[in-house]
């Protein structure tokens, strides 16, 4: 989908800690992913996924350890920090899909903004509905905006929390290949994730965390199957 | 244990000889009678108050540099302590205004500065009242505290230079009254009676925010099984 | 220059984002129209006294209702959590806020630059005079409101019953200003005008010290 101009990137996560008012959502956390790996996070709700995933975009300040992206650019658009995508859209209701777009590629330094909103908007098949407000968008159509927010400043990791919630099957079908092709461009994917599915099926590692610490790997020799439906532990 | 009891102790002990010292020690004062007394309290009371603040402030700027709870527990303690002290001058000013000047509030410009400064810290515990999480609760109430402790000069510059404009009776006699050597003796005693009372409720109520802060970690942890 | 860029397309958001709808200038500017009108049947002055009341009623109007104005400013990034996206995307969180308070501030301006002739009518005072001066003062002081607001705004945003927290916030903070900036406009609109330089000195001190110190905590404001 889109063409990758940047040195594959990976993270390391090197014993993350984070305290909400004494209880910890994250305990010292320790992970490497490599560049190019497909990683799904998976975990009942509470488990930490979504505080990983905030620490992993810089959002969420751990408490102790350290987050590092080795083969990050410092050169490139937006400091080469990840791409961020949640449940909200992070877009801006009151403006266009163009201007969201235009907004966060010209805040990010990402040259001639306007030809890559357009491109974007094509990519994602939004470019009929570019001149409407996001409020009026559909659940798949927020999801679609929010991805090409994601993507504006072509990062090398992308990060998303429950990309399946609230999607119909043409809409997961959708995004499998969607995530498919950045996968496969060289972009890093971590996703969390509950249950198997398309989406799942692109994994190329499970990792389950429980309680804020993770408890099983597929790199350490677990299943995929067993990490995805919580069994692995 | 043993140290925070002589503390209260020699607090106590000390407050009980200023206002004996205020009373029969200094002399009576030739203008206003027996009411000045009070300005033994009434500054004694400023001064502390005004220390407890500058201390709350310490403990925002610490907190939001270290990040460390004990941090945040000095500053709501000093934070409560002092707004104590500045409801007794505010309460003090008036009942020596009403007597000295026939009206209970003058808009002079320091007890004009004090109300706007205990308004300032009021919302400062309200504003810790209203944020639940703990972490949460004690940047954003050490960032306000910060703004609020920078204005407290403008605050009193602003009011001094607008009474300047609109002159008004000064509460507890302006910048150049001299006193009387006796007077300044049993004046300096009660400020350090003040001080020694406010040190004394701070570490009293740092320990109690401290025990409250781990109660609620337990709570917290109890309730996540 | 990164932070110039990104206040200036923030900027540009914020002013695009309220012309389109206009509700906050139009709700600010009933709401200081309905205070100035309340204020007279409350008071019923006297010419004299309108000189003498009128600009500190003014200014009080214009507090209330920018203590009302700044509440959505960060309120509006919660919606679809836009607070995460602007801080990913800029690379210093300050220009967040330096956008904002200077849409504030043009905002307040704006609103103020439109009651400026129902005022003179209802309180039968002349401002074409003194007007240079005077919009010195309401610049000064829609600027420092528009600074401690705006960072208020944000702490606010994370408390609970922030539509009453903002305003117990924001009010006895803004004590200097108020008492500064009526000062001045009083002495600007009396029968014999005076600039009191030092009034005006004082609130380009106290908007250099705030904004100061917004630029030096703003980040932590922001954080998670």
């Amino acid at each position: 989908m889109t063409s990758l101009t940047l040195p594959p990137t990976g993270l390391l996560f090197e014993n993350i800690d984070k305290r909400f008012g004494g209880l910890f959502a994250l305990r010292r956390v320790s992970l490497e992913i490599s560049p190019g790996e497909c990683v799904v996070l998976a975990g009942r709700n509470g488990s930490g996924k979504t505080t990983l995933l905030r620490v992993a975009a810089r959002i969420v300040r751990p408490t102790a350890g350290k987050l590092s992206f080795p083969g990050a650019s410092a050169e490139a658009s937006g400091n080469g920090r990840p791409g961020y995508v949640a449940h909200s859209t992070m877009v801006y209701d009151e403006l266009s899909a163009e201007e969201n777009l235009v907004l966060f590629a010209k805040l990010q330094d990402v040259p001639q903004p306007a030809a890559r909103a357009e491109e974007l908007l094509r990519e994602v098949g939004l470019y009929d509905r570019r001149a409407s407000l996001v409020r009026t968008f559909s659940r798949g159509m927020r999801q679609r905006i929010a991805i090409a927010r994601a993507l504006v400043h072509r990062p090398s990791v992308l990060l998303f929390d429950e990309p399946a919630t609230g999607l119909d099957p043409l809409g997961i079908s959708w995004l499998a290949k969607a995530l498919g092709e950045i996968n496969r461009a060289g972009c890093t994917v971590v996703m969390s994730l509950h249950g198997e599915s398309e989406i799942s099926a692109l994994a190329t590692r499970a990792v389950q965390l429980d309680a804020g610490s993770v408890v099983a790997d597929t790199k350490s020799g677990a299943s995929l199957h067993s990490i995805l439906t919580f069994g692995g532990a | 244990m043993a140290k925070r009891i002589i503390l209260g102790a020699v607090a106590v002990l000390l407050v009980i000889a200023a206002a004996y010292g205020s009373f029969y020690i200094a002399p009576e004062e030739r203008t206003m009678g027996v009411v000045q007394r009070i300005f033994y309290f009434h500054v004694g009371s400023a001064w502390a108050g005004m220390d407890a603040f500058f201390l709350c402030f310490i403990g925002n700027l610490l907190y939001v540099w270290r990040r460390d709870q004990k941090y945040d527990w000095l500053s709501v303690a000093s934070a409560e302590v002092g707004l104590a002290l500045m409801t007794v001058v505010l309460i003090t000013g008036p009942i020596w205004a009403k007597p000295a000047w026939g009206i209970y509030w003058t808009w002079d410009a320091r007890l004009t500065s004090t109300f706007v400064l205990w308004l300032l810290y009021v919302s400062y515990l309200l504003l810790r009242s209203l944020v639940e999480e703990p972490d949460r609760r004690a940047l954003l109430s050490a960032l306000f505290g910060i703004f609020a402790f920078l204005d407290v000069p403008l605050v009193y510059f602003s009011i001094r230079w607008w009474r300047t404009q609109h002159p008004a009776p000064v509460i507890m006699g302006g910048p150049g009254s001299g006193l009387d050597p006796t007077m300044s003796k049993v004046f300096f005693f009660s400020v350090l009676a003040m001080h020694v009372l406010m040190a004394f409720l701070i570490v009293e109520r740092y320990s109690l925010e401290k025990m409250k802060s781990e109660v609620d970690i337990l709570q917290r942890e109890a309730e996540a099984q | 220059m990164s932070l110039l860029s990104n206040t200036a397309t923030l900027l540009g958001k914020e002013l695009r984002t309220e012309f389109r709808s206009r509700e906050l200038l139009t709700t600010t500017v009933v709401f200081i129209l309905v205070v100035l009108i309340l204020f007279s049947f409350a008071i019923s002055p006297t010419t004299e006294e309108s000189r003498e009341f009128g600009p500190g009623l003014l200014w009080l109007a214009i507090l209330f209702a920018a203590s009302l104005m700044l509440q959505p400013c960060f309120l509006r990034e919660q919606t679809n959590d836009t607070l995460s996206s602007l801080r990913l995307a800029v690379s210093d969180p300050f220009a967040i806020f330096l956008a904002k308070l200077i849409a504030n501030t043009l905002f307040l301006l704006v609103t103020e630059i439109l009651m400026l002739p129902l005022f003179a009518v209802f309180y039968n005072i002349p401002i074409l005079p003194q007007l240079h001066y005077l919009l010195l003062v309401l610049f000064l002081g829609s600027l420092g409101i528009s600074i401690a607001g705006t960072a208020l705004s944000a702490i606010s945003a994370q408390a609970r019953m922030r539509e009453l927290l903002l305003p117990l916030l924001l009010l006895p903070l803004l004590t200097p200003i108020l008492v500064v900036s009526a000062t001045v406009s009083v002495s600007l609109l009396d029968r014999e005008p005076v600039v009191l330089w030092k009034g005006i000195g004082f609130l380009a001190v106290f908007d250099l010290i705030f904004l100061t110190a917004l630029w030096l905590f703003g980040e932590y404001l922001l954080e998670e």
